[in-house]
């Protein structure tokens, strides 16, 4: 901008800095090959499940042909079809699409969360703290997976209770087909909050010390402008770092209630659903089992991948080993 | 020390309380009951059963006695069984499949662990990191069928379903195998990144060092000093790993159609068995709670550097 030499380097010093955190990340990430290789893998899934189906006819995952039913992989059908005659390459590609959905939605849930109770009880201290934290180590004890489990099942039908309700006053809303998916997002997202609470605390606590944040309380900010202006963008480096270690975690618990027949309905497919289908299938059709459960472990290996080289990048102090 | 352990036991008290509370009325308040199934049950039978489970009292009436009474309740599925009944005589079954897979866990994952920490960064580290990785990333319910469709339709190994031979009373038997691996394979994984990590940390501490230069052999140094450090991370995962050997029950029961504890519950739950519901809730609860006290008396044992309080 200017080359009068006396206040502006400082300026340009600090800005050079700020760059210099996530250069300095980009540059550390592009050298580790394979979270770069997972992330391509993972752009190039999202493409083809979010924007493939547009070039696809619209029933391309419930279309049956009973005659064709647990043809082998060839010519007519790349990946073979189910035991409804079914094309497996597109109910792997709607399959990817409800996962990678579920994934992100219920992830940015337990985000929400975790990022607004972490934030308070690390910022507030105290009191305050010892009682927030007392109850996640509490809530960390408890046997999560069954009380989703049992959500998933007593929920079930209380879609088609809310339908009833809405029908008895004239209304046209209905719930019940989305039911399902809106009850994951919520059931997955309420139990994985608790680590990103626990990671997001004590970077707040770290913080609070730090002169700046006491600057800006003896400036008189008030506290909701501390919080969201000063204290959340310091903590996006670990928060960016967990949620990639999250997606996959919430993916793997979507296909285990979807195994267990609790997750997605049919005929809508996800992984966990499609895997569970060729389990009971593969003495006949083991292109069932294997091309799904293959391609869900390929995304959870790409996504851990890229969440550890993130942490690598971002937090070399905090890396793993 | 005693201090600390009668205190937790009494924090239980109100947490268990807190479960039974929320997996009572999460039962009861959903729509649906556990004789809806029957369509032929007409009004009055259903009134009868109703009053004979006690359904016609206030629900929290019901809980009370639900709560005072768990193990002698019966089920509503299957009648003239108590619930106690049913858990003692299907946990076993559950409890030997976790207790096998938690030693696969252990012994593979501590070993790989270990020999790769010793030269890290090179084929003597990676071989096991990248196996590491793959059983991390591979879930048991992709993993189980896997194996299942390798080594017993294609090899034919191992039997592909059951648990204890062919009258299910073995105390060993064949079909034990592959339930058990797959169990404990991710759990193996996990094990040996935290044990690879854990050592890592202590064999570049000064009293590593020190030892060495004392003369004392290479593997004395790892199982005699390292290793009591190095496992921490470990240790502290134990809880976890407890908690989610349960889960990973339930899939697993299904898969190799094992006669557990864990299908068991998730059929109540379509069932809507309240009764039983409660009483596998309870008795995973309570399980996971003890579990967790021994973990971190164990971690606080090896590692005097944590004080209670």
């Amino acid at each position: 901008m200017s080359d009068t030499p006396n206040a502006k380097p400082t300026a340009t010093d600090t800005v050079e800095k700020g760059e210099s955190l996530w250069v300095g990340a980009w540059y550390r990430l592009r050298k580790n090959k394979m979270a770069l290789a997972g992330g391509v893998f993972i752009l190039l899934l999202a493409g083809l499940s979010f924007i493939g189906p547009f070039f696809l006819e619209g029933d391309y995952y419930t279309n049956t042909i009973l005659e064709d039913k647990l043809t082998a992989p060839g010519a007519e059908y790349t990946l073979g079809t189910d035991h409804l005659g079914r094309d497996q390459l597109g109910r792997i590609i709607k399959g990817g699409q409800i996962s990678l959905l579920v994934g992100l939605v219920a992830t940015f849930v337990s985000l929400t969360i975790g990022i607004g109770y972490g934030t308070i009880s690390g910022y507030f201290g105290g009191k305050i703290d010892s009682v927030m934290m007392r109850l996640v180590d509490i809530l960390y004890s408890l046997p999560f997976v069954i009380f989703v489990i049992l959500l998933m099942v007593f929920a079930k039908d209380l879609g088609d209770s809310i339908d009833d309700w809405f029908r008895a006053r004239g209304s046209e809303f209905s719930i019940s087909g989305q039911w399902n998916m809106l009850l994951l997002f919520v059931a997955i997202g309420a139990v994985e909050w608790l680590t990103m609470a626990r990671i997001v605390r004590g970077q707040v606590m770290s913080l609070r010390r730090q002169e700046f944040i006491e600057a800006c309380i003896s400036l008189g900010l008030p506290t909701h402008r501390i919080i969201l202006r000063h204290m959340v963008p310091n903590i996006l480096g670990p928060v960016i770092v967990y949620t990639t270690l999250t997606i996959p975690a919430v993916m793997l618990l979507e296909a285990f209630l979807s195994f267990l027949g609790l997750g997605v309905q049919p005929p809508t497919p996800s992984w966990g659903l499609l895997i569970k289908d060729g389990a009971d299938r593969m003495r006949e059709a083991w292109w069932m089992l294997v091309f799904p459960g293959t391609l869900f472990a390929i995304t959870l290996f790409s996504f851990n991948f890229v969440g550890d080289g993130l942490r690598d990048a971002l937090d070399p102090k905090t890396s793993k080993d | 020390m005693l201090k600390f352990i009668l205190r937790r036991i009494l924090e239980t008290i109100p947490v268990l309380l807190c479960v039974a509370a929320m997996t009572f009325f999460m039962c009861r308040l959903a729509p649906g009951g556990p004789f809806d199934e029957d369509k032929q049950v007409t009004t009055e039978v259903r009134e009868l059963l109703n009053k004979q489970f006690n359904l016609d009292q206030p629900l929290h009436k019901q809980f009370i006695q639900y709560i005072t009474h768990l193990p002698t309740l019966q089920s509503f599925k299957y009648p003239n069984r108590t619930v106690g009944e049913i858990i003692s005589q299907k946990f076993p079954v559950s409890a030997k499949l976790g207790f096998f897979a938690m030693c696969i866990a252990l012994g593979l994952g501590i070993l790989f662990g270990v020999i790769a920490s010793l030269r890290p960064n090179t084929y003597v580290d990676y071989i096991p990191s990248s196996l590491a990785m793959i059983g991390i990333c591979l879930p048991t319910f992709v993993m189980g069928p896997l194996l299942m469709l390798v080594f017993s339709l294609q090899l034919g190994w191992f039997p592909a379903t059951g648990w204890g031979g062919f009258d299910g009373d073995q105390f060993l038997s064949s079909d034990m195998v592959l339930p058990s691996v797959t169990l404990g394979f991710f759990y193996a994984a996990y094990i040996s990144r935290l044990t690879r990590g854990g050592m890592l940390d202590i064999l570049t501490q000064d009293y590593i060092r020190t030892a060495k230069a004392k003369g004392a052999s290479g593997l004395r140094v790892i199982l005699k000093h390292a290793l009591r450090g190095g496992l921490l991370p470990v240790i502290s995962f134990m809880g976890p790993a407890v908690a989610g050997l349960i889960a990973g029950s339930f899939v697993i029961e299904t898969i190799f159609n094992i006669p557990g504890l864990g299908q068991d519950f998730v059929k109540s739950a379509f069932n809507r068995d309240y009764t039983l519901v409660l009483g596998v809730v309870m008795f995973y609860a309570t399980l996971i709670i003890f579990l967790n006290l021994i973990v971190d008396i164990l971690q606080v044992t090896l590692n005097p550097k944590l004080k209670f309080d």
